[in-house]
């Protein structure tokens, strides 16, 4: 599942699309973590790329990643656990391509920044990104 | 007909062009604004995270100066109490204009959109600010920020 949100989601989509509310509620506590994170973060980190969260709820059986932009725009890919075959590397670049789509949206000038993204192009990029992944 | 009511409007007193301008003036300067937020959003794709305000600032006085007007603000001030002045000896949208005193009064509308410009940017990076401008020779003039704490 991919997520992308500046504190309120602006962008949600789940692969199955069953148990989404599921995914919303995940993503929401996830969220607290990368707050603790980037505010931690200043002077070690000199690097954009946010740590990856790694399992969030044991439980769950989900790998939460995130990362943020320096316009505080958070992205969370959530994946299910039993999918070993996903490397870092692979998340990393999901994240760039996902930052790239994103800015093109932001700069796109019918784009009202806050609003819920409706970008076709931004619908491709993450339907390819995860038939490829998933 | 357009044109009969675009006529009518010069022939009004003084205040009424007056408020004209303002409403242009503030118009660009919200235009400045959502193309700083794009425009940001762009040139900090690849770049680290900042450590604070006065990375921010001086980032905007570098790299962002040179991105827009291929050149560097010349002079960064701030009170640390969250005023900034920018101040460029040679701004590009003025260098044509004149180089002194003259058409000192059409200088403001030249500057709304680079402050809403530097007002969207800084939007987008977490700092919500006011972006005035003032110039007392051409080219040269100053930007002040006032960091708005949230």
């Amino acid at each position: 599942e991919v997520l992308c949100c500046a504190n309120y989601p602006l962008y949600i989509r789940s692969v199955p699309t069953q148990g989404e509310l599921k995914f919303h509620y995940t993503v929401h506590t996830s969220l607290d973590v990368v707050e603790e994170k980037i505010s931690g973060v200043g002077k070690a980190l000199a690097d954009q790329r946010e740590l990856y969260l790694g399992l969030l709820y044991p439980t769950e059986d989900y790998k939460v990643y995130g990362y943020v932009t320096n316009s505080k725009v958070k992205f969370v890919i959530v994946v299910d656990s039993s999918n070993t075959s996903l490397r870092d590397n692979e998340i990393r670049s999901m994240f760039r391509k996902l930052h790239n789509s994103f800015t093109d949206v932001m700069c796109n000038p019918f784009y009202n920044p806050g609003d819920p993204i409706q970008s076709k192009a931004f619908d491709s990029i993450v339907s390819t990104m995860m038939v490829q992944a998933f | 007909m357009e044109d009969g009511r675009m006529r009518v409007k010069c022939n009004f007193s003084g205040d009424q062009k007056f408020l004209e301008n303002g409403r242009c003036v503030s118009k660009l300067e919200s235009m400045g604004f959502r193309v700083g937020q794009g425009l940001i959003e762009r040139f900090t794709k690849d770049t680290p995270r900042f450590k604070d305000e006065l990375d921010v600032m001086k980032f905007i006085c570098k790299d962002f100066w040179t991105s827009v007007f291929k050149k560097q603000i010349d002079n960064l001030r701030t009170n640390h109490q969250g005023i900034y002045v920018l101040q460029d000896n040679k701004f590009r949208l003025l260098t044509h204009l004149s180089a002194g005193k003259q058409y000192l009064e059409h200088a403001p509308k030249f500057l709304a959109f680079t402050c809403g410009l530097v007002r969207g940017a800084l939007s987008n990076l977490g700092v919500k600010s006011i972006v005035t401008a003032e110039v007392s020779v051409m080219p040269a003039c100053k930007f002040q920020v006032m960091i708005q704490k949230m």
